[in-house]
Formats: structure tokens, C-alpha cells, sequence
């Protein structure tokens, strides 16, 4: 388990860290391209509905050793949103 | 207006021919396969052989949005169900939603998806199972992704009863689209080469233990020995003669009858339900015995089972009275797989004039049946008899007819 887990103190979650991750739990859809302006575009808007979410939530938690509750989860709509929920619980001081 | 309900598209996924054509090419030249497991180590294992299907690469035939979620027998059964619709010439947007449905079988669900996931529950603990072993592994996850894949909102189910659990689809997908249904989705895929599906299969004892490829599944041999398992299997396209006549579709072949019985508990004296069950489906297909020009068998390879689907053909055609053949010697038993397999093969027969043939097998003298040896027969196939038996009792046939 600890192999995964990566070192937060250093660390902020990017859209970059997103991407990779959605790719990894979810893959892309067809015709959606991930490396356009998708930081405020909705999650069903890019082919990913709440299993996909859901699933991605799991992987953050994993790899940044926090826990995210399933509100948060669920009202980040977008990248950006997700983006900023996690760092909330990033730099919460250990 | 009819009644009748036809098969206008295939997709297929066979251990000897990864689509209609290469598995028809193989079939129709005897070729086998089954070979040594690949899929994992199976050298620990009483069962060594396998139907594996070749070449399929799901990355460059799905997107990649669908990896995560799906086990290789939804995979397959994807692409298959994309094969059979292009084959059908139906595009799924032009269609109203509720029009389209999806009636698959299952035999045993996404063991290697269910298998990784437990693993990773076992050793790493919850939080690394994946959100979709919530849906993934379960029997009626072919259905639903086609149906989720396709936008087809009309009756939708999964039939589960085993080896004739492929035919039972055929027969409720028949149903609904009497009752209505433009267009059905049918058929079956089943894949669990892994090491869950496999000790899962060998605890019905009746997997062949041989390490010889051509030796190890010989029905209606006297030297069988039980059967080898394969994966794969064939997706059908359904439709009303009415609607396909209409849209100018070519039609394969009428799925015309279909019989079903359950054998009683063993002990009981009473007759197996297998020849009951071929007599319905002639019966509703308003066909004599005379009519059928070819069997494709259930051929468990188990003595007692042969004995007992020898002794339903003899009673319902006579002795040596009809062609019977297994091109599942070539392909292994697909479970779900195997009769949708064997209906697309009948329905390729029908139109190629040229019935399959069973490889490997000499006829143990015991049976009184016209089986049709390593060399496919030139024969004008009209009417055809699918069987299929499942563990448990199940007994189901299909007549499939060709349509002038």
C-alpha cells in the first residue's frame, strides 16, 4: 500500500495529476479531448458519469492517502472544482 | 403480417476464426482451436486445454473509456455485437431507442474481472477494488453494455440456464420482438479462461484431463473423456420478417421453432427431456423429422450424455436418419457461447450448401448415427436443428430455416 503514496508535503494536485488519473480509472470517451480547456466543463460533459467519478475519487485517495467524502465528490462538477477539493485536503496540515 | 422472426446480422468470436469470415473459412476446413492454455498458467491444473480466441486486441477495437469497466467476454461481445450490426446494415441512431432490445445468455459472468478485484480485495484491502466489480462481473453485464453502448431502451434481459442458455435467449429475444420489438440483440459470449473460472469448470467433472489437442474432446467417441472448455461465442441480430423484408435487409435464415424441457431428478426412471424438447421445436416449427437436413449436437463428450443425445436423435429420425455433426470439436464448449455459435454456423451452412464437419472423432459403434466425419459434406441445407444442453437438466432446440 505505502509504494503508491506519494509525497504530499511537495506536491499540489494538477489538472495534469487529473488527467492522468481519469485515464487511468476511466479512459477517455470518443471525441472528448482531454488536453483541450476542460477545467470548467462539466464531468458528464466529458463522458464521465458518477461510477467513472466515483472511481477516480477512489484512485486520488489512494495515490494521495486522504480521504474525500462523497458530497465533495459529488458537487465538483468540473476539473477545476475537483481540482480545488483536493487541494483543501492537501494542505491540511497532517 | 407475419409472425416471423428472422436473423439479419452475425458477430462472431470462435477459438478457431476471430469473425464470420475467418471462423467460417477454419470450420469449413476442419480447423481446430484448441491448444495448451495461454491465458495463465495453467500447468497446476488436471485441465490444460482451451478454445482461446485469437488476435483480439480490445484496444484498437473499443474506446478506451470501456476498458476499465469490462471483462473480456463483454469486450468481445461488443465488438461482436459491432460486427453483427454493420453485417445486419443497421445503424442503432436511426432507430427509434425503444425499438432496439438486448437478450443475451450467461453462463458463468466476468470471472477474470471478479478474480482481479478479489485479489486486489485480498491483498491490498477495499479501497483498491474497483467501483465496477460492482457491474463487471455479473451475468447480465453483456446485455447492458450493449444496450448502454447502442442507445437500446426496449425489452432487455439475460438468460441463464448453462450450455442451453444461448438457444433460451434466441427464444425469448424471439418473443419479444412478437410482442412487438423492432429489432433484438441476441446471442451469447462467455470467456472465463482464468484460474476462478477454471477450477469453477472443473468441479462439474466433466472437463477433459488429456494433453493431446486432437484426443481430448471426442463426442460420440468411445474414447471420450469428458469436454475441453473454449470462450467466445456469436452475437445475432433479430428482427421481424416483416421489418427486415421492409428495410431490404438480407435475411440469414427463420428462427422457425423452439422446445425447452428440464430433465427429471436423477433416480427418477423417467426419460430425459432432451428428445421432448426436439419434438416441440419441430412441432412448432411445423416441420417433420424428414424436413431437417442437418443436427448440430450438444456433443458433451461425457458417455452417458452421448448416449442419451444418440438415443433423442435415433427415436425422433431413425436410425442413421439424418446428418448430425459437432464443428464444436473445433472450437471447445463455449458454455453460453456454444449454441448461438452453432445457429450462426447453421445459418452459414445454409448458405454455403456445405455442412461443417466434426473433427477427430470416430463413431463409437454404440450409435446409430449418420455423423458427418473430418470432411465437411456438400448438402443443401433448408431446415437445420440446433441442440444445446445446459448442467443441471436443461434441455433446449432451435430450428433455423431458410428463407426464400
Amino acid at each position: 500500500m505505502e509504494r503508491e503514496k506519494t509525497d504530499v508535503a511537495t506536491k499540489e494536485f494538477t489538472l495534469h495529476d487529473l488527467k492522468r488519473i481519469l485515464l487511468a480509472g476511466a479512459g477517455a470517451e470518443e471525441g472528448v479531448d482531454l488536453d483541450g480547456d476542460i477545467l470548467d466543463v462539466p464531468f458528464k460533459a466529458l463522458g464521465y458519469e458518477s461510477l467513472a467519478l466515483l472511481e477516480t475519487g477512489s484512485l486520488i485517495e489512494r495515490e494521495y492517502d486522504i480521504s474525500l467524502d462523497d458530497d465533495a465528490l459529488t458537487d465538483a462538477d468540473t476539473p477545476r472544482a475537483l481540482i480545488a477539493v483536493v487541494n483543501t485536503h492537501l494542505t491540511v496540515p497532517a | 403480417m407475419t409472425n416471423s422472426v428472422v436473423v439479419t446480422g452475425l458477430g462472431v468470436a470462435a477459438p478457431n476464426g476471430l469473425g464470420t469470415h475467418d471462423f467460417w473459412a477454419a470450420t469449413r476446413s476442419g480447423k481446430s482451436g484448441i491448444a495448451r492454455v495461454t491465458r495463465f498458467d495453467a500447468s497446476s491444473y488436471p485441465a490444460q486445454l482451451a478454445g482461446e480466441v485469437p488476435g483480439f486486441v480490445a484496444e484498437d477495437l473499443l474506446p478506451s473509456r470501456l476498458l476499465p469497466q469490462t471483462d473480456r467476454m463483454t469486450r468481445l461481445a461488443l465488438v461482436a455485437t459491432d460486427w453483427a450490426l454493420a453485417d445486419a446494415g443497421v445503424t442503432p441512431e436511426d432507430l427509434d431507442a425503444f425499438d432496439m432490445g438486448v437478450v443475451t445468455a450467461s453462463s458463468s459472468g466476468g470471472f477474470e474481472f471478479g478474480q482481479g478485484e478479489l485479489q486486489k480485495l485480498w491483498r491490498q484491502g477495499s479501497r483498491y477494488v474497483s467501483a465496477y466489480q460492482s457491474f463487471a462481473w455479473f451475468y447480465a453485464v453483456n446485455s447492458g453494455q450493449i444496450s448502454i453502448r447502442n442507445g437500446m431502451k426496449g425489452p432487455s434481459g439475460v438468460i441463464v440456464s448453462d450450455q442451453a442458455g444461448g438457444l433460451d435467449a434466441v427464444a425469448q429475444a424471439r418473443r419479444q420482438i412478437r410482442r412487438g420489438t423492432q429489432l433484438i440483440v441476441s446471442g451469447a459470449i462467455d470467456a472465463s479462461v482464468c484460474p476462478w473460472g477454471w477450477v469453477a469448470q472443473l468441479t462439474s467433472g466433466r472437463l477433459s484431463t488429456s494433453h493431446e489437442p486432437s484426443r481430448a474432446y471426442l463426442p460420440f467417441d468411445a474414447d471420450a473423456a469428458g469436454h475441453v472448455a473454449g470462450e467466445g461465442g456469436a452475437i445475432l441480430i433479430m428482427e421481424s420478417a416483416d421489418a427486415a423484408r421492409a428495410r431490404g435487409a438480407k435475411i440469414y435464415g427463420e428462427i422457425s421453432g423452439y422446445g425447452a424441457t428440464i430433465d427429471a431428478k436423477p433416480g427418477s426412471g423417467r426419460e430425459p427431456g432432451l428428445r421432448k424438447a426436439v419434438e416441440l421445436a419441430l412441432a412448432e416449427a411445423g416441420a417433420e423429422p424428414g424436413d431437417v437436413d442437418v443436427v448440430f449436437a450438444d456433443a458433451a463428450a461425457v458417455p452417458e450424455l452421448d448416449r442419451i443425445e444418440a438415443e433423442a436423435i435415433t427415436a425422433v429420425f431413425g436410425p442413421r436418419g439424418v446428418p448430425v455433426t459437432a464443428p464444436k470439436t473445433m472450437t471447445g464448449r463455449l458454455y453460453s457461447g456454444s449454441a448461438p455459435l452453432d445457429l450462426a454456423a447453421a445459418l452459414l451452412a445454409m448458405e454455403e450448401g456445405l455442412i461443417p464437419p466434426t473433427v477427430n472423432v470416430e463413431l463409437s459403434s454404440e450409435y446409430d448415427l449418420d455423423l458427418v466425419g473430418s470432411q465437411p459434406r456438400a448438402a443443401e441445407v433448408r431446415t437445420a436443428l440446433v441442440l444445446a444442453r445446459g448442467h443441471g437438466g436443461f434441455n433446449s432446440a432451435v430450428v433455423v430455416r431458410a428463407v426464400d
